[in-house]
């Protein structure tokens, strides 16, 4: 069983990053192939249906669904102004009329000769998709979107709430198993590294300093829970309206943020950064990200997938109790089923962590760190 | 490539199989030997719909290779299964069941919610779907909700039904404008229309066709509910198959490639697992109820006199819903299994890592305690829902009197009758691969509570997703498999249902062992009697006043028990189970812990 591990996540300094960029329906797409785009550049858009209301016009009336678009002062297609008459009863005194006014100002979408039931589309809502990362546009797909290429430093998170935002990077920590204990009014507008510890102090700080986003090796579900006002239930994030931006690169709880994500971080210190929060752990896997363009000419970096499978001298972190957090090298890779605590025989490697200290941990509970 | 459809299923002599679930793709080895089909090896991969893979293959080419090293049998030749078997290379036929990227999720609609808005729930759900939503002409929405509710859950799939045939035009017609205005996108494919399948009344296709015909993919075929008296699942639920592998699968990431390489069609997980129980319950004539615990999803069949049911418990799971089962059941609930504290906010902070990285294992001891008391409250949730939804329904093209009708609608008494349970399967990891059977068996017995007398399985290696999918393709050979190498028999557990004070006895007992053992169970106490796999003993059981073991309160019961690798568990602790508060709560569940060898 080669892959009886959870393939690391990517983090790499140098990398070129394809971000689609589409829209939710067909649309219009403004900018051209090989064009260089700004993070908050408009590259398509397109009007989203308008909400609907539904008459029952027939029961309004007092007639049947099939007399109906003999009443009907609109046709399918028409524009009708909210307060604007509908439909209306001709009898021959008119004081016995009766006139039923559109509530909304739309168009028509149809009229039902089987129900009676007429509905009308409220105006189209323009939405428009952004750039979103400094980049150059290398594919356009026609009334779709596009693919943005950018080179640059590439980080991906375990576990993030919020949207897209963008800004400078600040460290408000010196050292990866550090937690930021405040942070200052200059981190307004700015992504903000605050160590190993994402804590409900610094998100309320960060959000009132005006910071857009927040990364750090860990955070408290209990701290979450109070952000999002609810228990998260199924990890599918991105869409939470909270203010900023929150990426954990480790996992729940205080944990110290890997050696080389915090270097990378600390590399492009002030730099501008586009980061991500949605993460989906079900129906096409979704990591929150940091993206640090740059203009660095140099190569990109061999991006390890783990195909490999896990080799002695392998850096990699243990993903759960007791050792979680933890970062060592494979010392061992035995390859018959050996019994743990729990009773249960399973694949298993030797580890040497950092101090030097060994143990045995199950092959499912590490993660590949790529040096 | 040589197709795998072209050799005859006569000549099936050797056949792999994968089930490609959320968290792990399952791959199973089959071979006709001198005593008939046997599951000979197995192997498993991480599934690789995730990043950096985003191709199904690569986990299911991973497990296959497992199964050539243990096996020695090549099967693959580079990215390729080699079909078909010549001596000890290749394979005759590959198979697969899906479950991976989420399964199949529907949108369902009928006139009356509790008539055909229930039938096309029961059909989905048949079909191996989750039903992301129900909506009806008299489900207590206005016209503009129901359309907002439509657009906001961006289903694979609507089926829309309504009205006998020659019944209601106008309503059903109204769902369809509803649908149609609502226009929802499809989760996967965004430039591809919705598949929405109409199963109502034939009156009312030529109207469906003229609201939903341009923008949707619609399919029509014959009503779910024809006459009031009746229900014809069958059809839809072809459909749904069909339109599954060509809308839904297709779309997910390596899929297509996957569909190219399996001999027979990808069946969805559940409909697979549905396919095989229906046959034990069939050739055993007994009452059935089986559970699947997976990563993401719960799902409880049963069938009891013959009427199949199945559900699906969308959020309760065991890594990537972990969380869920937490928010649903409460920690309390959860907690009441175990007999240690954890500071809450430390266990909330594990539950989430297991979420977010949903394939890792308890390493220690008291990890794997807090594992099984989450996944007992998954099964009983999971359980509760089945039951509510298991009333008065029927299988397929059968018949119900319109009495049965008013009967269900006036008490909505469940089918689901623990008492009548002649066998509980369980499979999904947490049970097939508990590091003792004994953990599995008193997993089912707390979470289901199972009375009077019985039979307690597990599915070994969750072979039984790729044994429905082969009873598709060989029935014979999927039989032969399931009864020799498919189920581990656990034992029996013969429970009084009833409640009383600790200090009372409930149960007196006769068991024709060596020594001819008599024995009595008090009230709140487990027993465990050693009875080996295989074995078949006759026990007379004599139930103290209004305790009941099958015969009514107070009546004595013989019956023949068979035996399993964990033995005769006897349970007295009431139904449902009496526990105790506090500290006196963690002496309990220490004593039933002992008493079944749990943990030690």
């Amino acid at each position: 069983m080669a892959h009886a591990y959870t393939p690391g996540l990517r983090v790499t300094q140098h990398a070129v990053v394809h971000k689609e960029r589409r829209l939710p329906l067909k649309g219009e797409v403004v900018v051209e192939r090989g064009q260089a785009v700004r993070r908050d550049q408009v590259v398509a858009r397109t009007e989203l249906p308008g909400d609907v209301a539904t008459l029952n016009l027939v029961n309004r009336l007092g007639i049947s669904p099939q007399e109906l678009a003999g009443y009907m002062l609109k046709k399918e297609g028409d524009r009708v102004e909210a307060g604007e008459p509908l439909a209306e009863t001709k009898p021959f005194i008119s004081w016995f009329k009766t006139t039923v006014e559109s509530p909304v100002s739309g168009t028509v979408e149809s009229i039902s000769p089987v129900t009676g039931q007429v509905i009308l589309r409220q105006a189209p809502r323009p939405v428009e998709v952004l750039a979103y990362v400094d980049g150059v546009v290398e594919e356009v797909f026609a009334e779709e979107g596009v693919r943005v290429a950018a080179r640059g430093a590439y980080i991906q998170g375990i576990f993030g709430v919020g949207g897209e935002c963008w800004g400078a990077l600040h460290l408000a920590v010196d050292a990866p198993d550090a937690t930021a204990e405040s942070l200052d009014p200059e981190v307004a507008g700015k992504i903000v590294v605050v160590g190993s510890l994402i804590s409900a102090e610094t998100v309320e700080q960060a959000r009132q300093a005006g910071a857009v986003g927040l990364i750090g090796g860990g955070l408290r579900d209990s701290d979450l829970r109070d952000l999002l006002g609810r228990d998260l239930g199924v990890a599918i994030t991105g869409t939470e309206q909270i203010g900023l931006t929150v990426v954990a690169t480790e996992g729940f709880g205080r944990v110290a943020m890997a050696r080389k994500t915090f270097d990378i971080l600390q590399a492009c210190a002030g730099m501008d950064a586009s980061m991500a929060g949605a993460t989906q752990i079900r129906a096409g896997v979704l990591r929150p990200e940091i993206i640090v363009p740059t203009v660095a000419d140099q190569e990109e970096e061999e991006v390890r997938t783990g195909e490999e499978g896990l080799q002695v001298g392998d850096l990699l972190r243990v993903i759960r109790m007791p050792y979680f957090g933890r970062i060592g090298r494979v010392s061992d890779l035995p390859t018959e089923l050996r019994a743990v605590e729990s009773g249960a025989r399973v694949r298993v490697l030797s580890v040497e962590f950092e101090d030097g200290e060994q143990a045995v941990v199950p092959r499912a509970n590490v993660e590949l760190i790529e040096e | 490539m040589p197709s795998a459809k072209a050799k005859s299923m006569d000549d099936l002599n050797v056949v792999i199989a994968t089930d490609c679930g959320s968290t792990t793709t399952k791959a199973i080895l089959i071979e006709k030997k001198d005593e008939g089909y046997r599951q000979t090896f197995r192997g498993e991969a991480p599934t690789t719909v995730e990043a950096p893979f985003e191709d199904v293959t690569r986990g299911v080419l991973n497990a296959i290779q497992e199964v050539e090293e243990l096996s020695g049998r090549q099967i693959l030749d580079g990215e390729r299964i080699i079909t078909p078997a010549d001596g000890d290379v290749g394979v005759d036929i590959y198979i697969s069941t899906s479950s991976a990227g989420g399964g199949l999720q529907m949108v369902v609609a009928g006139v009356v919610l509790a008539m055909t808005g229930e039938s096309a729930q029961r059909c989905a759900l048949g079909a191996g779907a989750i039903v992301m939503g129900a909506l009806a002409a008299n489900d207590g929405r206005l016209p503009h909700e129901k359309i907002e509710r439509i657009r906001q859950l961006r289903p694979d799939m609507v089926l829309l039904s309504g009205g006998t045939d020659g019944g209601t035009v106008s309503h059903v017609v109204e769902l369809a404008e509803f649908i149609s205005a609502a226009d929802p996108k499809p989760r996967f494919g965004a430039g591809f229309k919705l598949p929405v399948i109409f199963a109502g009344n034939e009156d009312a296709r030529e109207e469906v066709e003229k609201a939903l015909g341009g923008k949707m993919a619609l399919t029509v075929t014959e009503n779910i509910r024809p006459v009031l008296e009746e229900e014809n699942l069958d059809p839809a639920r072809h459909v749904i198959h069909d339109l599954f592998l060509e809308h839904v699968m297709a779309q997910a990431p390596g899929y297509r490639k996957l569909m190219d390489w399996t001999g027979a069609p990808i069946m969805p997980t559940p409909g697979a697992v549905g396919e095989i129980m229906q046959t034990i319950a069939r050739q055993q004539e007994i009452n059935v109820v089986g559970v699947d615990i997976g990563g993401a999803t719960t799902d409880v069949f049963s069938v009891f006199d013959g009427v199949f049911n199945r559900t699906v418990s969308a959020n309760l799971g065991m890594s990537y819903s972990v969380s869920n089962v937490l928010a649903e059941a409460g920690l309390d609930q959860i907690m009441r299994w175990v007999p240690f504290d954890i500071e809450e906010a430390d266990l909330r902070d594990r539950i989430k890592n297991k979420m977010i990285r949903p394939t890792t294992i308890p390493q220690l001891m008291q990890e794997l305690q807090v594992e099984q008391a989450i996944a007992r409250e998954a099964l009983r949730l999971a359980f509760d829902q089945h039951r509510a939804l298991a009333v008065g329904l029927k299988g397929v093209q059968s018949k119900r009197t319109l009495a049965d009708v008013f009967e269900q609608g006036a008490t909505g008494e469940s089918l689901v009758e623990m008492m009548a349970l002649d066998m509980l399967v369980g499979s999904g990891g947490v049970l097939s691969h508990a590091p003792r059977r004994e953990q599995s068996c008193a997993m089912l017995i707390d979470a289901f509570q199972p009375e009077g007398v019985t039979r307690l399985a597990v599915d070994s290696i969750f072979m039984m997703p790729h044994l429905g999918v082969l009873s598709t393709v060989d029935e014979r050979a999927a039989t032969e498999v399931f009864e020799r190498d498919c189920l581990i028999y656990l034992g029996t557990c013969v429970a009084p249902s009833g409640e009383g004070k600790g200090d009372e006895i409930c149960l007196q007992y006769e068991i024709d062992l060596p020594g001819h053992r008599t024995g009595q169970l008090q009230v709140g106490q487990l027993q465990w009697i050693p009875l080996a796999d295989g074995e078949e003993v006759e026990v007379s059981l004599q139930p103290a006043r209004r305790w009941d073991v099958g015969a009514g309160p107070g009546q004595a019961l013989n019956a023949r028990v068979r035996g399993g690798v964990v033995g005769l568990v006897l349970d007295g602790r009431g139904r449902p189970i009496q526990m105790a508060v506090d500290q006196d709560r963690r002496r309990q569940i220490s004593d039933w812990q002992q008493a079944l060898n749990l943990y030690e």
